[in-house]
């Protein structure tokens, strides 16, 4: 037994790893892996970039090399005017910066919603990004606190001593975010009060959500819009009329909070039943239990599809054009009216704007919705 | 069956409201130190925002001139822009105390509607546009044209009319909507484009060479557009009429803004009736005296307004026509202020 001891070689330190093969890491592995792993790949891939090579500098060309930049009219971007090919006319956006970004607010009052703008910032930040602490008071600030500061500000008050601005002269991405905002601080706690009540025990709780829910679902939005601004005033006297765009602001914020409180109870109804049981085992009440054990795992759930929901809220923000609200879109789309911009090409400088802004929102909040759902994967996942 | 349930919905509730939302519109306007005024949501010339967002048309300066009459001040408007599908629902609903929304004014509106025009701002029909390359001058030489035209329209059915009491030959075209149509004839496909003429000169300018195309003389149809109210508050309708006769006047009498001030100074006894330093023309509308004075000051006379927003020195380029006044053969006419 003991010589065993002697002949045994004992390590003291780890071995130098081995670098992996050429063939299994490295950019020409991830080539081989991802773009030529088979004949019919690399065809595929052959084809693409032959294709991306193709139209690639049209693209360039046209929106970046020989746009306008600046323009005071149409003439500046039209060929045979300045005499030679023009591309994108960015000059009618650079034009109407601030009539799209702001509408007809006056425009010595515009650091009023350029304020309103940095303090959604804030709060936005001081919720989505993980290293700033005190998200409690972060939320108590952006859905207590700065919506009624955002009202006064933008609405203006002779009592303090903020000039009045009616809401007809609101619009472009303002009114777009304004609409946005109000959707999303009011659905979020009313869609999760709506979905509680749903699977409520109490029968007048119970019955009021569900037709409530299911009342609202029922209907298009742009029927809602619809009611809200044409109908609504019909059956009011003069005088009991609260203002078109709060109307608006009204409709949509009840009809997203429906689509959020079926969101929110998917999430509850995941949730098993010996979380409830165990949490009322530790003698906790209904609100304690919710807000303690159930919400925090049902929402976390349930987070792709409250994403889903603000991202069609912001998308159908362009509906209400319909009822002459003039939000982003509707703004761009009056000024392509404008005799002094009215040319063949000018439309689509406009709408291509328009696309890429909402682009970049929406783009913007799915790829921060996949970052929560893998910092948050704690999970029961097998 | 839909339209017919709109409508139903739009009498009823205008007869319903005719009582509460109407009465007293002038008491009411004043009261809420502005003219709600339901305007373009976007047409060129007519109605339209500017670069800094501010809205200018030949529409857009009638609501000013009744703001204009009334606070002395054309800046007290607020424009409710509206589709055509909810125009005549928000006049009726009072939402709007006045509606001056390129609306044609026909008798199936006004019997059904509860809504009632004050005057003619615009004599609008519908023209040809055609490339000047054909050299024809006039619509009577489209013999054998191409004619691109929108579907399932009025228009189409005048086109139709036109040529067959004519009696020339034509080919049409149909096309979904108006930009397909424009885009058809723009791509060479027709000889010919029709549509109303305030539209054919708005969209000569969406065509790749637009000092290529002309627009033709004739007018086949009947298009009068102007501003117009709820039935049922004469007052208030008497105040509108009155606006746009005053700018007629204006121009008659050769008043504009720049030289309203001496003209306070003539004793031409038709011009001091007009702006008020004889006789209490305002007072019987519920104005002040100086009413005349205030509008021309605030927006200037027909022909200004005219000029200013769809004029030969605009980018839509239209002339008078029609519209010029009556001493200057064309159809705008005001009665006498006296």
């Amino acid at each position: 037994m003991t010589t065993s001891a002697e002949t045994h070689f004992i390590r003291s330190t780890f071995k130098e790893p081995i670098a992996p093969p050429m063939r299994t890491s490295g950019a020409i592995h991830w080539l081989r892996e991802n773009l030529f792993s088979s004949p019919l790949n690399t065809i595929l891939t052959l084809v693409i970039l032959y294709f991306l090579y193709s139209i690639i500098p049209g693209i360039v060309d046209v929106l970046i090399i020989k746009a306008v930049w600046v323009a005071e009219d149409s003439k500046a971007c039209v060929a045979d005017v300045v005499g030679h090919p023009v591309g994108m006319c960015w000059g009618f956006v650079g034009a109407h910066w601030g009539y799209f970004v702001f509408g007809q607010y006056p425009e010595h009052l515009r650091w009023r919603p350029e304020l309103f703008f940095a303090l959604e910032g804030i709060g936005l930040a001081w919720l989505l990004i993980q290293r700033i602490p005190r998200k409690d008071l972060g939320m108590i600030y952006f859905f207590v606190v700065f919506p009624i500061v955002a009202f006064f500000l933008l609405s203006g008050s002779t009592t303090l001593g903020l000039e009045v601005v009616q809401t007809h002269y609101w619009g472009g991405f303002l009114v777009s975010i304004v609409i946005g905002t109000v959707g999303i601080v009011i659905s979020v706690p009313l869609g999760i009060i709506l979905a509680l009540g749903r699977r409520s025990h109490m029968p007048v709780a119970r019955s009021s959500s569900v037709v409530m829910i299911e009342f609202i679902r029922g209907v298009p939005l742009i029927t809602v819009l619809f009611m809200a601004n044409v109908m609504f005033p019909l059956f009011v006297p003069e005088g009991w009329r609260p203002d078109s765009l709060l109307r608006v602001l009204v409709g949509v914020a009840l009809f997203f909070s429906a689509y959020m409180a079926e969101t929110v109870r998917g999430g509850l109804q995941a949730i098993p039943r010996g979380q409830y049981e165990a949490a009322q085992a530790l003698g906790l009440g209904y609100w304690q239990m919710m807000i303690k054990i159930i919400l925090p795992q049902a929402l976390k759930i349930v987070i792709p599809g409250i994403v889903n929901n603000f991202i069609g809220l912001l998308k159908d923000t362009t509906l209400v054009a319909i009822v002459n609200i003039f939000d982003f879109l509707k703004v761009i789309e009056a000024s392509l009216n404008d005799p002094v911009w009215r040319t063949s090409g000018m439309p689509f400088a406009g709408y291509l704007f328009a696309a890429i802004v909402y682009f970049i929102l929406c783009y913007g909040m799915a790829r921060y919705s996949m970052s929560v759902e893998r910092r948050l994967a704690t999970d029961h996942r097998h | 069956m839909k339209k017919l349930i709109a409508a139903a919905i739009v009498a009823a509730a205008s007869v319903g409201l005719a009582t509460a939302a109407s009465a007293g519109t002038l008491d009411n306007v004043k009261a809420k130190g502005q003219v709600v005024c339901g305007a373009n949501p976007g047409t060129a010339g007519f109605g339209v925002p500017d670069q800094k967002g501010n809205w200018t048309g030949l529409d857009v300066d009638y609501c000013r001139a009744i703001a204009a009459a009334i606070f002395n001040d054309p800046t007290k408007v607020k424009f409710v822009p509206l589709s055509s599908k909810d125009r005549f629902t928000a006049l009726a609903s009072g939402e709007v105390d006045v509606l001056i929304r390129n609306s044609t004014w026909t008798m199936s509106r006004e019997t059904t509607l509860g809504v009632i025009w004050a005057g003619i701002n615009f004599y609008d029909g519908q023209g040809f546009m055609v490339n000047k390359k054909l050299n024809v001058k006039s619509a009577k030489e489209l013999a054998g044209a191409t004619i691109c035209v929108q579907q399932g329209t009025t228009t189409e059915l005048n086109l139709a009319d036109f040529f067959r009491s004519n009696k020339l030959e034509y080919k049409v075209v149909t096309l979904g909507t108006s930009e397909e149509a424009v885009k058809a004839y723009d791509s060479g496909r027709c000889d010919a484009y029709t549509t109303d003429r305030s539209g054919l000169a708005a969209d000569r300018l969406s065509m790749s060479k637009p000092d290529d195309h002309v627009i033709l003389p004739e007018i086949i149809s009947k298009e009068p557009l102007g501003p117009l109210v709820r039935q049922g508050d004469d007052q208030w309708l008497n105040l509108v009429k009155w606006v746009h006769f005053a700018l007629l006047t204006a121009e008659e009498d050769g008043i504009t803004s720049k030289n309203v001030d001496e003209k306070l100074k003539s004793d031409d006894p038709e011009i001091k009736r007009v702006l008020g330093t004889e006789g209490k023309f305002g007072e019987s509308l519920g104005l002040s005296n100086a009413w005349v004075v205030q509008i021309v000051k605030g927006v200037g006379n027909y022909e200004e307004i005219f000029e200013r927003n769809v004029g030969p020195n605009t980018p839509i380029q239209l002339t008078r026509a029609s519209n010029a006044l009556w001493s200057k053969g064309g159809l705008q006419y005001a009665p006498p202020i006296r």
